[in-house]
């Protein structure tokens, strides 16, 4: 390991001018302190021949002086790590999105093609990555030191990370959420490749089909489509004996709750509709769908989840 | 019983000599007296602690480990870090020299309520009796926080014992926390106005009334911890229709205040021995003094600093992020202000002074790391390696362990009617600088480079 923590991000950098901007003040407050508190040590020391001040010394005037210059410099800290910090946590909207599921003590990805891997998260350079993350039991957290990177993985819910890598590599992968007994052992690697690579390296492990198609083998066989209908279309149709919505152009769009909120349709609507239906009831509806908790595995529910997202809307007849 | 205020050498009989049975101190409610039960039995859980921390620093030295499994290793940073935070750091100051002197600057005969006082070691002593006996029966293995739903649905180790043992901790420090509030307010000595009290006085009073309005939370919290795991209620684990976050809101609710709880009468004992060896008052009394006052209220807004990766909102990590800036502030205002005090005194270096001007030392380089981890993007980075570990250490212990250190060498002798040996005071002071600063440098730098902690 060379001296310096690789920057193998865009924003690694600016991670690290923040900190070293925050250590270069420290040093010049440690400075102040340490030298004047040596320096009034040797200047007043009991028994040296200098000018002293009784208690009567005047502090109005230096006190305020330096509360304000303390809570500017604050300021600006404040201002700086907070402007990084929301464009480290906003994703732009092209992101490829991969998929994380943690559980104690490991990391399984699912990428879009239905591409596997355990411990290890190969991604194309150049291009800005999206995790969907979620935990199947306690709370870990996906962290990449050389990202400047990590966020918590909780349980019962979707947490998303973005980074855009610059340097091919293969950089370490910790948990740093403390995670019962193997916590320090549920590491990994992220292996940043050139995309011509990444391409390969995709196809070599090719697998029964992406993400979403096989989503549509468990739409089917979880009896999703008993309700829905076959390819998501809606029930209360020719094809269905109940009143379900149609799944079809549902991603993205807003759904009107009966709690008369509307919501966006994104990956936590979907995998909530799937897993917690009674918290989320659509308007119109019979409450019938049943809550799939416990029956259907956070990776199943995130390849329904692509499977629903695939499904387009229907072509006006 | 009389409470004896006045030098101890010239009477026969002092509150040390006055009765020696063990009944006489087991039943006693004289401050003086349960101060010093209190003495030994924070010193015993210091040094339960210590054998933890020694233990984890041991089995760090080879990759694999040196005491086997992973298992146990969780388990002693567990016990290091609920032993040192709630039977010790928390109660340190305010039980031992706040119990002592707290009567004497106020000119009163003993404290509001004595049999309070006696009835808060008890707790305490209960309250370590349940963390010794879950220690023995094989401890926790959570982390001294117990995130969820780690903590209720997965750990095996002896949770509700430990939370037991917190919970009754917590009643020990409401008592404690209620006594200083009400004597402060109804005991000083005619003619004491709030400005002209002792400056340790405020810093206990801050400290008291953090104590009696955050750890009522943190019974609560405990509670409900308890509940889920015993009774399956779905309070925080999302399986059983529970928020894990919840739990951290919480949790840090109460202990980031409790970070302050440790360091506020530390900073109340520096602000005592700085003048007295610098041979001159305070600098800046009034600042001292609402700087204390304004740490105990800001301190209460910002415990959303510990979660600005764990889910929450951006727009909360905002709000959290400048109000942590802000309660820095009137830190950094002490430590000018006892710089300035220094400054035109007649200065000496005995032992006290020398714990002083480390405390001055360590906490700045503590406090000035907390701006890193102040700043958002760079906690991303920072938050849960080694930075942080290394962060709170130097104001936990290279702070507030050296403020109780530099208190207990100051007024020994009007504890004990004794003189220790200088020299070795001094060595002391200078050991523990160094050996400090050894220790613990290197962890701010494994952090940057990633290491997680734990
Ligand atoms: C018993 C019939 C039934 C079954 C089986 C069923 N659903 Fe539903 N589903 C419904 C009904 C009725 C609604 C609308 C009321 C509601 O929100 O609960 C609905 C709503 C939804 C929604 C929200 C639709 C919208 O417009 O916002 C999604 C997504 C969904 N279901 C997915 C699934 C998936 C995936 C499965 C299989 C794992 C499934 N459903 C199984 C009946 C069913
Ligand atoms: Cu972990
Ligand atoms: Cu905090």
């Amino acid at each position: 390991m060379s001296f310096w923590l690789p920057h193998a991000t865009t924003q690694a950098a600016e991670v690290d001018y923040l900190i070293f901007a925050v250590v270069a003040g420290s040093c010049a407050i440690l400075g102040l302190v340490y030298g004047s508190i040596i320096l009034y040590a040797i200047r007043y020391r009991a028994g040296s021949k200098v000018a002293r001040y009784g208690a009567s010394e005047k502090s109005w005037g230096i006190e305020v002086a330096w509360t304000s210059v303390t809570l500017l410099v604050f300021f600006g800290l404040f201002i700086w790590g907070a402007d990084l910090y929301v464009r480290l946590f906003q994703p732009p909207p092209d992101a490829l999105k991969v998929y994380v599921v943690a559980k104690q003590w490991m990391w399984k990805i699912e990428h879009h093609g239905g591409q596997r891997e355990i411990n290890a998260l190969h991604v194309p350079v150049g291009q800005p990555i999206q995790l969907l993350m979620t935990s199947e039991d306690v709370i870990h957290d996906f962290s990449v030191p050389a990202f400047r990177i990590k966020h918590d993985v909780l349980p019962g819910r979707y947490e998303t990370l973005w980074f855009q890598v610059e340097t091919a590599g293969v950089y370490r992968l910790f948990c740093t959420q403390f995670c019962g007994a193997d916590h320090a052992q549920m590491t990994g690697e992220v292996v940043a490749m050139a995309p011509p690579e990444y391409e390969q390296w995709l196809e070599q492990n090719g697998t029964s089909g992406s993400m979403a198609k096989q989503g549509g083998i468990l739409f089917m066989r979880y009896g999703c489509s008993g309700c829905h209908g076959g390819n998501g279309i809606g029930g209360a149709q020719a094809t269905s004996a109940v009143q379900a919505p149609p799944l079809t152009g549902l991603y993205g769009g807003p759904v009107p709750l009966e709690d008369g909120s509307i919501v966006t349709a994104d990956e936590s609507y979907i995998r909530d509709c799937i897993l917690l239906p009674e918290k989320r009831r659509v308007a119109g509806y019979p409450p019938i769908m049943p809550s799939f908790a416990g029956q259907v595995s956070e990776e199943d529910v995130l390849k329904l989840v692509a499977y629903i997202k695939s499904l387009a809307p229907e072509a006006p007849p | 019983m009389s409470a004896v205020i006045a030098d101890t050498t010239k009477h026969a009989k002092s509150y040390l000599t006055d009765g020696t049975t063990i009944r006489s101190w087991l039943l006693t409610t004289d401050h003086k007296r349960i101060a010093l039960l209190y003495l030994g039995s924070i010193t015993l859980f210091f040094f339960i602690g210590g054998i933890a921390a020694a233990l984890i620093r041991y089995n760090l030295i080879a990759p694999r480990g040196m005491i086997g499994s992973a298992e146990t290793y969780n388990r002693l940073f567990t016990m290091h870090g609920v032993v040192m935070v709630w039977f010790f750091l928390i109660p340190a100051v305010p039980v031992t020299l706040g119990n002592f002197l707290a009567p004497l600057m106020l000119g009163a005969r003993d404290l509001a309520f004595p049999k309070l006082n006696l009835i808060s070691w008890y707790l305490y002593i209960l309250a370590g009796a349940a963390a010794l006996y879950s220690l023995i029966a094989g401890g926790v293995d959570t982390g001294w926080t117990f995130y969820t739903p780690l903590t209720t649905a997965y750990s095996k180790g002896h949770v509700v014992a430990t939370i037991v043992a917190i919970f009754i901790a917590g009643f020990s420090s409401i008592a404690t926390g209620l006594n200083f509030i009400i004597s402060i307010h109804t005991l000083r000595a005619p003619g004491m106005t709030w400005y002209k009290m002792p400056v340790f006085l405020w810093s206990l009073y801050a400290t008291s009334v953090i104590l009696v309005l955050a750890t009522p939370v943190l019974g609560m919290t405990l509670l409900l911890l308890a509940f889920e795991r015993i009774f399956h209620i779905g309070v925080f684990d999302p399986a059983i229709g529970g928020d894990p976050l919840l739990f951290q809101h919480l949790f840090w609710f109460y202990s980031h205040p409790a970070v302050y709880v440790m360091i506020l009468p530390g900073f109340g004992v520096i602000s005592e021995i700085v003048p007295a060896f610098s041979n001159k008052g305070l600098f800046g009394y009034k600042f001292v003094v609402w700087s204390s006052i304004s740490i105990a209220v800001i301190s209460f807004l910002v415990w959303g600093h510990h979660m600005f990766v764990a889910g929450t909102s951006l727009y909360s990590a905002l709000v959290f992020s400048i109000l942590s800036f802000m309660v820095a502030v009137p830190s950094a205002i002490k430590v000018f202000n006892w710089i300035g005090t220094m400054h035109g005194g007649s200065v000496r270096f005995d032992a006290p002074m020398l714990y002083a001007l480390g405390f001055i030392g360590l906490f700045t380089l503590g406090g000035l790391t907390g701006l890193f981890v102040a700043a958002l993007a760079a906690d991303v980075h920072l938050t849960q390696t080694y930075f942080v570990v290394a962060h709170f250490h130097y104001v936990m212990v290279g702070g507030m362990v050296s403020a109780y250190f530099a208190g207990l060498h100051f007024w020994w002798p009007k504890i004990t009617g004794r003189i220790y040996p200088e020299i070795w005071g001094r060595v002391g002071a200078v050991i523990i600088f160094f050996g400090f600063n050894l220790n613990f440098f290197p962890q701010f730098l494994l952090g940057y480079y990633g290491m997680p902690r734990r």
